[in-house]
C-alpha cells in the first residue's frame, strides 16, 4: 500500500502535464490533492504496519536478474517515519506556494517528482533502486531552484545539482565494488539489502568503502566540510524549494548514510566512529557560529540546517540504539521544523518586503505589522533552539545521552553548539520582528503589507501542531524506531561484527 | 564454395545494395525537375523500404553459418546488430528527411546506405582482409557524407581533416594486420589466435597491437586519435554526423572486441593497479583513461552544441574502451548494451540539433534558449536524450554505466584491481553532467530572446525522435528487453 | 476527591493565557479581568492545597504518576512536599499581585497578560516537577515569556538585557541538561526521588565513574554542569552580571514576578536536586562554595551600596538576601563535625533557607511594587537624587514602603528578621568564619537600605514633588496584602514553619550520612 506514495505523486505529476499552460488555479489544487493523497495514503500504511521492528516487504518483482537487482519496495520503522515526515512536509510546501504564478504547473510538476523520487528512496530496499530514486531527484531539485529561485539561483541550482550528482557517484563506487565483492563471497550476484547486509565484507575492504560511501551521502547531508552548497543551495531556492531542500533532501542523506553505508558495512563504521563524530561537531558549532553572524535572514536559517544535521551526524556516529534513535528522531523533527523557517523567512517575510537584509527588516517593525508571523518564528525558533517541549529537544536528548556513552568531549562541545544555536535564533527574532531599531520618517514601504493568507495559516499550525505533538508525546514515533533498531538488519550495528 | 550459400547469408546487404541502385536511379530518372522536399521524401521512402527488406532477409536466415572462413559470419548476435545498425540507418533517413543542406538527394541515400553495408559487413568479418575491406568501405562513404553540405565551408575542411587522419590511420591498421598476417600465417581470426598462443610477447606482435589500436583508435575516436573528432562533427551536416557518431561506433567497437579478444588472445597482459604485465589491456586502459578525462573535461568549455556532443562521444568511446579491456564474457555483454543505447541515444541529440540548427539557424548554446517553451515536446526528447547520455537513472545511458562498471570491477574479483578505471570513470561522469546540464538550462531555465524565430518540427522528425526517446526509457528500466539478445 | 489537583492547578494558568490571548487588543478590561479572574483561582487552589496538606509528614502529597516514554524513563511525576507546597503559595500570591500592579498597562495588554499567565504555569510545574525531563520542560518554559516581558514592555534598554538574561540562563540550563543525561545514562533515572536515594548509598558517583570512565573526577564535572545550571538563576556572583540589567529594565511589574519568584527557582534547584544527589561532590568543594557565597553576600551589598537607580539597589540587594540563602545550603551539607547537635543546627539553617525564601519573595516583590508606584507618579524617574523629603507629601506611602524597607533590612517584629535569625542561628555552629564574614553583608545592607529612605523619604523636600498624590484607595488595598503578610509572619512565623517543618527534617536525614 505505501508503494502508492510514489505513485500517486507521478500520477500527478503527468496530469499536471496535461494541464493547459495558464491553469494555474487547477494546477494548486491538483498538486494539493495529490500531495494529501500521498499523505493520507503514508498515514495510512503506516497504522496498518503491525510490527515495526520487521521489514514489511511491499512489493518484489525481478528487474535486471543478471545484476540481481530487484523493484523491492519495503518498510521498516525507520522508513515509516521518514515517509511520514515527506508527506507532512509535502503538504506544507504546496500550501506555502500558493502565491506562484509564473508557470505554476510546472512548478508542481517538478515538486511532485521530487516528492516521488523521495518516497521512492525511503521505500527501496534495494540498493540499485534505491540509488535510481536518489539521483532521480536531483533534476527536478536543480529545474526547481535554477527557474523558480532568488539569489543567485542558477549558481546556486548548478552548484547543489552537481555535489548530489558527485556524492551520489562516490555512493555508486563504493556499492559497485560492494556488489563484486558480494558476487565473490557468495557465488551469486544481488543487489538486495537485506542480503547484503548480511555478507561480511573483509575488513581492508570496508575500511575504505566505508568513507567513500559515507562521504558520499554525507554530501547530501550536510556533513562539514562537504556542506557549502547547503546555505547557497537553500538561499537561491523558493520557499517551497528550500522547505522540502532542508526538510526532506537533507534527510535523503542522512537516510542513504544510515540505511545503506552504515547497515552493510557495520564494522567499517565503527573504524571511523571518531572521525565522523568530530566532523559531526565541527558541523554543529561551525553552522551555528556562522547563522551568528549573517546580514541575510535566509542565510541563517540555512546555516542553521547546516548545524542541526550535525546533530543527525553525530547520532550516527555513536552507534548505539540511543543515539541512533536520537539522529532518526532528529531527522523528522527537523524536517518539520527547517520547514516551518524556512516557510516565515521565504513566504511570510520575503515575499512581502522583498528583502532579507537585517538592516532593512530591523527598521520595519514585522512583530507589530505580521504578528502571526513573528509568533510562528518564535515558536520555531524555540523549537529549533531545543526547548522542551517541541519535538527537537526529545531527538536531541536522546542523541547527546547516546554521544555521552562514547565521546564525553564531543558531547560537550555539541552542547557549545546548543548555545551558539540559542544565540543566532534569539539575534534573528530580534533583529527581523523585535527590534528596537529607529523607524526612518519616510520608508519606503507606503503600501501596507498584505495579512497572511489562509494557506499560510494552515500551513504553519500543521507544522508548529506535529512538532508539539511529537514533542509531548515523542512515544509516538519512538514505538516505531526503537523495535526497529533492534531488529536483525542492524544487529551487527549495533552490537558485534568482526571486530 | 556454394554461391548460393553465400548469397543466402549475405542476403540483407545483397538487398540494401539493390536498395542503393533503386535510390540513385530512382532520383536520377524519375525525380529531376522535384523539389528537394520532394526527393528527400520518395528517397527515404525507397531507403526504408530497402532497409526493411534486409531486416527481413536477416529475420529469416537466422542461424549459424560461416560459408567463407572467417569472410562472412553468421550468428544470432551478429544478425541483432546488423538489425540494431539497420534500425539506426532508418532513424538516421528520417531525421535527415527535412534536409535542406544539399541537392544531391539521391547520392546522399545512396551514400548511407553504402556506409550501413560496409558496417553490416564489419560485423560478420572475422577475417582481417574482409574487416580492413568493409572498414574502408564504410569510411569511405562516411568521409564524403561529411562533405556534403556545400554551402558551408567548413563541411568540406572536417571532410579533408577526416579523410586524411582516416587515410593514415588505415594505413596505419593494414600495417598491423600485415604483420599479424607475417606473425600467424593466416588472415583468419580464430587461427591467428591459435598460431600465437603461447608466444608471449614478440616485439613484432607489439607493434601489431599498437598499430591496430591507432587503428581502431581512430575509428572511435579516442584519445589521442580524436583530433579530426570535433571538427568533423560540427562541420559535417547535422544528420551525417548523427550517423557517424551512432552506426560507425556500434561497429567498430564490437569489431575491435573481437580482434582484441579472439586474435590477440594470449597478449592481453594486465592493467590492474599494482600489477601491471605488459599486453594489450593496459595500452586499452591508457587510452581509454585518457579519453574520459581529455573529452570531459574539453566538454566543459565548448560554446558549440555539436561540438560538445563530439567531445562527449570521445568521452564515452573512453567508457566503451573499458569493457574492452576488461575481457570477460560479461564485460562483452555490457559493452554492447551500452554502446546500442549510445548509439541510439546520441542520434536522438543529433536529430534534436538538426531541428534546432535548421530553425534558428546555428548550433550554439544561446540557439537552445527557452526551447522548452518554443517547442516543448522537442526539448524533452532533448531532455531524455541529454540526461541518459550523463547517466541519469532510470534512463538506459544509467544502466549501460552500471553495466560496464560492475563488468569491469568484477572482472578481477578478488582484488578489485581494475577499480582504478571505474573511479576515474565515475568520477569523469559525474564532471559530465555539468555540461549537459548546461544545455538543458538552456532550454529549460533561461528564456527565449525577443525575436526567436519559431521552430516548427517536421512530423516524420518528430515521429523518430519521440520512439528513440520512447526506446531510451524503456531500454533503462526494462534492459532485459536488449539484454536477452546479447 | 481523589482529582489530580496539581495537574489542573498548572493546567488553569496555562489554559488561561490561551483565552487572554485570543480575546484581542480592543478588550483590554476584559482581557485584565480574565486574567486576574485565572490567576485568583490559582490563589484559590494552592490555599485549598495548603489546607489539605498533611504537616505532620515529611512525605510527598497529592502525588500523580504516570509513564510518558517509558524508553527513556521519563514519567510524567508531580507531588509537593513542605519546599514545593511553600514556593507554590508564594507564586499564587505574587502573580495576582503582579497582574494587578500591571493594572494600566494598556500596549498590548492581552499578550502581556497571556505571558503572565504562561509564567505562572511555567513556575507551578516547576516547583511540582519531580521527574527532571517533564520538571525541564517547566524550567525553560518560563524563559520564554520571561524574555518577551522584558523585550516588549522594558526600558530602554531592554534588548541587550533581555538576550543577555534569555543567553546566560541558557548556558546554564544546557550545563543542567548535559549533566543529568549523564547522569541518566549512569543510573539509569531521571526521577529525583530515585537518585537522591542512590545518592545517600553513596552510588551515583561510582555509577558516573563506571559508565563514562574517560575522566576520574567525572563527578565533579557533571556536578558542576549543575550547578552551572542553577548558580545563574540564584544568582551566585560571579554569574550574576545578567541580573542588573534585567531587573532594571524590566517594567516593574516584571520585575516583582523575576524577583519575587523566578530568583527562587534557583534555590529551588539547590534544595531539591543538587543538595540531595550531589552531596558528595559539594563537600569535595566546600570551601570555594562557601567562599562564593560569602562573596555573594558582601559584594552585592557593596555594590548595592553604590547605586543610584532605585532598581538597581533593589535588585543588587535581592542577590545578597539570597546569598543568605546559599550560605545555609552550602554550611548544611559540610561533614559538620565537632558541632553540637549538628542536625539540629542544619534543621534551623534549613529552615531558615526556606523561610527567607518566601519572606525575600513577599518583601522584594512588595518594595518593587512601591517603586512602581514612584515611577507611576514621576513619570518613571526612579533615581536616589530625584527625590527628597517626599515623606511630608506622601507620608501613607512612605509609612508602608518603610515598612517593607525595614523588613528587608531585617529588623524583628518583620518577617524578614526570622528568615535571616534562622539562618544565621544555623551556620556560626556549623561554619562561624563564614557566617562572621557574611555578617557584613547585614551591615552594608542596612547602611544602603537606610541610606535609601534618607535620600528619598526625609531630608528637605524636592520641590519637583510637591504635587506628588498619595496613594490612592485602590492602591492602599493592593499594597496591603503583602504588608500585613509581612507582620503576621514576622510575629508568627509558625504559620510557615508548621507545614514545612517535617519536610525540613527529613532533609536534614537525607543529608546525613
Amino acid at each position: 500500500m505505501l508503494a502508492w506514495t510514489i505513485y500517486i505523486s507521478f500520477i500527478g505529476v503527468l496530469v499536471l502535464m496535461l494541464l493547459p499552460r495558464e491553469a494555474a488555479r487547477a494546477a494548486r489544487i491538483i498538486a494539493l490533492l495529490t500531495a494529501i493523497a500521498g499523505c493520507a495514503v503514508a498515514f495510512v500504511g503506516a497504522m496498518q504496519q503491525a510490527n515495526p521492528g520487521e521489514v514489511i516487504t511491499i512489493v518484489k518483482v525481478p528487474w535486471i536478474p543478471s545484476l540481481g537487482a530487484n523493484y523491492f519496495l519495503a518498510a521498516d520503522g525507520i522508513s515509516l517515519v521518514l515517509v511520514v515526515l515527506t508527506g507532512l512536509a509535502a503538504i506544507a510546501g504546496i500550501l506555502f506556494s500558493w502565491n506562484i504564478e509564473k508557470r505554476t504547473k510546472e512548478f508542481f510538476a517538478y515538486y511532485l517528482a521530487l516528492i516521488g523520487g523521495v518516497y521512492g528512496v525511503f521505500l527501496s530496499f534495494d540498493v540499485l533502486l534505491l540509488f535510481v530514486f536518489y539521483e532521480l531527484t536531483i533534476i527536478p531539485k536543480y529545474f526547481l531552484i535554477a527557474r523558480w529561485g532568488s539569489t543567485r539561483k542558477e549558481y546556486g541550482a548548478m552548484k547543489l545539482a552537481l555535489y548530489s550528482f558527485v556524492g551520489s557517484h562516490l555512493v555508486l563506487i563504493g556499492l559497485i565494488a560492494a556488489w563484486v565483492v558480494a558476487r565473490a563471497q557468495t557465488g551469486h550476484a544481488t543487489l538486495d539489502l537485506m542480503e547484503l547486509s548480511k555478507v561480511s565484507f573483509p575488513l581492508g575492504f570496508q575500511h575504505w568503502v566505508f568513507p567513500l560511501v559515507f562521504v558520499g551521502f554525507g554530501i547530501l547531508a550536510g556533513l562539514w566540510p562537504f556542506h557549502t552548497w547547503a546555505p547557497t543551495g537553500h538561499v537561491a531556492a523558493p520557499t517551497a524549494g528550500s522547505m522540502l531542500l532542508a526538510g526532506v533532501v537533507m534527510k535523503l542523506g542522512a537516510y542513504g548514510c544510515l540505511r545503506v553505508a552504515m547497515v552493510l558495512f557495520p564494522d567499517g563504521a565503527r573504524m571511523w566512529q571518531g572521525e565522523i563524530a568530530a566532523l559531526a561537531v565541527i558541523g554543529i558549532i561551525y553552522g551555528a557560529g556562522v547563522a551568528l553572524v549573517q546580514k541575510d535572514f535566509k542565510f541563517v536559517i540555512g546555516y542553521s540546517s547546516v548545524s542541526h544535521m550535525g546533530f543527525v551526524l553525530l547520532g550516527l556516529a555513536t552507534l548505539n540504539t540511543i543515539g541512533l534513535s536520537g539522529a532518526v528522531l532528529q531527522m523528522f523533527s527537523h524536517g518539520i521544523i527547517a520547514g516551518l523557517l524556512f516557510a516565515v523567512v521565504g513566504r511570510m517575510v520575503y515575499d512581502r518586503t522583498h528583502t532579507r537584509d537585517f538592516n532593512d527588516l530591523q527598521t520595519m517593525q514585522l512583530g507589530k505589522l505580521l504578528p502571526f508571523a513573528g509568533v510562528t518564528f518564535v515558536l520555531a525558533g524555540v523549537a529549533s533552539m531545543g526547548l522542551p517541549g517541541f519535538s527537537g529537544f526529545v531527538a536531541e536528548l536522546q542523541v547527546l545521552m547516546g554521544a555521552w556513552k562514547v565521546f564525553p568531549k564531543t558531547t560537550m562541545l555539541a552542547g557549545v553548539g546548543i548555545v551558539a544555536g540559542v544565540a543566532y535564533t534569539l539575534r534573528a527574532v530580534q533583529k527581523a520582528f523585535y527590534s528596537d531599531a529607529v523607524v526612518p520618517e519616510k520608508s519606503g514601504h507606503d503600501h501596507p503589507l498584505e495579512p497572511i493568507s489562509m494557506p499560510e495559516r494552515i500551513g504553519a499550525v500543521m507544522l508548529i501542531t506535529a512538532s508539539l505533538v511529537i514533542g509531548l508525546f515523542p512515544g509516538l514515533l519512538l514505538n516505531w524506531i526503537q523495535p526497529c533498531l533492534n531488529s536483525p538488519l542492524f544487529e551487527r550495528l549495533l552490537k558485534g561484527g568482526l571486530l | 564454395m556454394n554461391y548460393l550459400e553465400v548469397l543466402r547469408a549475405a542476403a540483407p546487404e545483397t538487398a540494401l545494395a539493390i536498395t542503393v541502385l533503386m535510390v540513385l536511379s530512382v532520383d536520377l530518372i524519375a525525380l529531376r525537375g522535384e523539389s528537394i522536399a520532394r526527393r528527400f521524401g520518395i528517397g527515404a521512402l525507397v531507403s526504408i523500404i530497402g532497409c526493411l527488406m534486409a531486416v527481413m532477409f536477416t529475420f529469416t536466415h537466422y542461424g549459424q553459418t560461416d560459408p567463407l572462413h572467417g569472410l562472412l559470419v553468421v550468428d544470432p548476435l551478429t544478425n541483432f546488430l546488423k538489425l540494431v545498425l539497420l534500425a539506426l540507418t532508418v532513424f538516421t533517413v528520417l531525421i535527415s528527411a527535412s534536409g535542406k543542406f544539399t541537392e544531391h538527394v539521391g547520392e546522399y541515400l545512396a551514400l548511407v546506405l553504402l556506409a550501413t553495408i560496409g558496417l553490416m559487413f564489419l560485423v560478420s568479418a572475422e577475417d582481417l582482409l574482409m574487416i580492413f575491406i568493409s572498414l574502408e568501405l564504410a569510411s569511405l562513404s562516411l568521409y564524403i557524407l561529411t562533405a556534403f553540405n556545400k554551402h558551408n565551408a567548413r563541411s568540406s575542411e572536417a571532410a579533408l581533416k577526416y579523410f586524411l587522419f582516416g587515410g593514415m590511420s588505415a594505413a596505419f591498421l593494414l600495417f598491423g594486420f600485415s604483420l599479424l598476417y607475417g606473425l600467424s600465417g593466416s588472415t583468419h581470426l580464430p587461427e591467428i589466435a591459435a598460431a600465437l598462443k603461447g608466444r608471449g610477447l614478440d616485439p613484432l606482435l607489439l607493434v601489431a597491437i599498437v598499430t591496430t589500436v591507432i587503428g581502431f583508435g581512430f575509428k572511435v575516436a579516442a584519445v589521442p586519435f580524436h583530433l579530426w573528432a570535433p571538427d568533423a562533427y560540427e562541420g559535417a551536416p547535422t544528420p551525417s554526423a548523427a550517423f557517424i557518431a551512432s552506426g560507425s561506433k556500434v561497429a567498430s567497437f564490437y569489431i575491435l572486441a573481437k580482434i582484441m579478444t579472439m586474435g590477440f588472445a594470449g597478449a592481453e597482459g594486465s592493467a590492474v593497479w599494482h600489477g601491471y604485465v605488459s599486453g594489450w589491456t593496459p595500452l586499452i586502459a591508457v587510452v581509454a583513461a585518457l579519453s574520459m578525462v581529455l573529452g570531459n573535461l574539453t566538454a566543459i568549455v565548448q560554446s558549440s552544441v555539436k561540438r560538445l556532443l563530439a567531445y562527449s562521444a570521445i568521452a564515452h568511446a573512453g567508457y566503451m574502451l573499458l569493457g574492452v579491456l576488461a575481457n570477460t564474457p560479461s564485460s562483452r555483454t555490457a559493452l554492447l548494451f551500452y554502446v546500442i543505447t549510445y548509439a541510439l541515444t546520441v542520434l536522438g541529440a543529433f536529430g534534436v540539433v538538426t531541428v534546432v540548427e535548421e530553425a534558428t539557424g546555428g548550433d550554439a548554446l544561446a540557439n537552445f534558449a527557452g526551447l522548452s517553451r518554443r517547442a516543448p515536446g522537442l526539448s524533452l526528447c532533448l531532455l531524455v536524450f541529454l540526461l541518459s547520455l550523463a547517466g541519469i537513472p532510470p534512463l538506459a545511458g544509467f544502466i549501460g554505466k552500471f553495466f560496464v562498471f560492475s563488468a569491469v570491477v568484477g572482472a578481477d574479483a578478488d582484488q578489485l584491481g581494475l577499480l582504478w578505471l571505474v573511479i576515474l570513470a565515475i568520477l569523469m561522469s559525474a564532471v559530465s553532467f555539468y555540461y549537459y546540464l548546461r544545455v538543458l538550462k538552456q532550454a529549460y531555465v533561461l528564456d527565449a530572446a525577443e525575436n526567436a524565430p519559431a521552430i516548427k518540427v517536421p512530423a516524420v522528425t518528430m515521429f523518430a525522435l519521440v520512439l528513440l526517446a520512447v526506446l531510451v526509457i524503456l531500454l533503462g528500466c526494462a534492459p532485459g528487453l536488449l539484454l536477452r539478445h546479447l | 476527591m481523589n482529582l489530580p489537583w496539581l495537574t489542573i492547578l498548572i493546567l488553569v494558568p496555562l489554559f488561561g493565557g490561551i483565552i487572554v490571548a485570543g480575546v484581542g487588543a480592543e478588550q483590554r478590561r476584559l482581557a485584565r479581568g480574565l486574567t486576574l479572574a485565572f490567576s485568583l483561582v490559582g490563589l484559590t487552589g494552592a490555599l485549598c492545597l495548603w489546607q489539605h496538606f498533611n504537616a505532620a509528614s515529611g512525605e510527598l502529597q497529592f502525588v500523580e504518576r504516570h509513564d510518558w516514554v517509558p524508553s527513556l524513563g521519563i514519567q510524567y511525576f508531580l507531588g509537593v512536599d513542605g519546599l514545593g507546597l511553600l514556593m507554590v503559595m508564594l507564586t499564587a500570591i505574587v502573580v495576582p499581585l503582579s497582574i494587578l500592579a500591571s493594572w494600566r498597562i494598556d500596549d498590548r495588554a492581552h499578550i502581556y497578560d497571556a505571558l503572565v499567565l504562561w509564567l505562572q504555569a511555567g513556575l507551578f510545574g516547576t516547583f511540582t516537577a519531580l521527574n527532571f525531563f517533564h520538571w525541564f520542560l517547566f524550567w525553560e518554559l518560563v524563559l520564554i515569556p520571561a524574555f518577551f516581558l522584558i523585550k516588549l514592555w522594558g526600558g530602554p534598554k531592554r534588548g541587550p538585557a533581555a538576550t543577555q538574561f534569555f543567553i546566560y540562563t541558557m548556558v546554564g540550563s544546557v550545563t543542567l541538561l548535559l549533566s543529568f543525561l549523564a547522569i541518566r545514562l549512569a543510573t539509569g533515572s531521571f526521577d529525583f526521588i530515585e537518585l537522591a536515594n542512590m545518592a545517600k548509598r553513596g552510588e551515583i558517583t561510582a555509577k558516573l565513574g563506571d559508565a563514562i570512565g574517560w575522566q576520574s573526577h567525572i563527578g565533579l564535572l557533571v556536578f558542576f554542569g549543575a550547578f552551572l545550571g542553577f548558580a545563574v538563576k540564584v544568582p551566585v556572583v560571579p554569574f550574576h552580571t545578567w541580573l542588573p540589567g534585567a531587573y532594571t529594565e524590566a517594567p516593574s511589574p516584571v520585575t516583582m514576578l523575576l524577583t519575587g519568584v523566578m530568583s527562587k527557582m534557583g534555590v529551588y534547584g539547590f534544595l531539591r536536586i543538587l543538595l540531595p544527589i550531589f552531596p558528595e561532590q559539594m563537600r569535595l568543594v566546600l570551601t570555594p562554595l562557601m567562599w562564593l557565597a560569602v562573596l555573594t553576600i558582601v559584594l552585592s551589598a557593596c555594590t548595592a551600596f553604590a547605586q543610584r537607580d532605585l532598581k538597581r539597589i533593589l535588585a543588587y540587594s535581592s542577590i545578597n538576601h539570597l546569598g543568605y540563602c546559599l550560605l545555609a545550603l552550602f554550611a548544611v551539607t559540610g561533614a559538620a563535625a565537632g558541632v553540637n547537635q549538628p542536625e539540629l543546627q542544619k534543621a534551623a539553617a534549613l529552615d531558615g533557607v526556606l523561610l527567607q525564601m518566601f519572606n525575600h519573595g513577599l518583601t522584594a516583590s512588595s518594595l518593587f511594587l512601591f517603586v512602581w508606584l514612584i515611577e507611576k507618579r514621576s513619570g518613571g524617574l526612579r533615581g536616589l537624587e530625584d527625590f527628597g523629603g517626599i515623606r511630608k507629601i506622601v507620608p501613607v506611602f512612605t509609612g508602608l514602603m518603610g515598612i517593607a524597607l525595614f523588613s528587608s533590612l531585617g529588623l524583628p517584629g518583620l518577617n524578614g528578621f526570622v528568615g535571616e535569625f534562622l539562618i544565621f542561628k544555623g551556620v556560626f555552629p556549623l561554619a562561624p568564619w563564614a557566617a562572621a564574614l557574611s555578617t557584613i553583608g547585614l551591615l552594608v545592607t542596612a547602611v544602603f537600605l537606610l541610606t535609601l529612605i534618607q535620600r528619598v523619604f526625609c531630608g528637605p523636600l524636592n520641590g519637583r514633588w510637591a504635587q506628588m498624590p498619595d496613594l490612592t484607595r485602590r492602591e492602599r488595598l493592593l499594597v496591603a496584602v503583602p504588608i500585613v503578610l509581612m507582620f503576621v509572619l514576622g510575629i508568627w512565623p509558625q504559620l510557615v514553619l508548621g507545614t514545612v517543618d517535617a519536610t525540613v527534617v527529613k532533609m536534614v536525614q537525607q543529608l546525613n550520612f
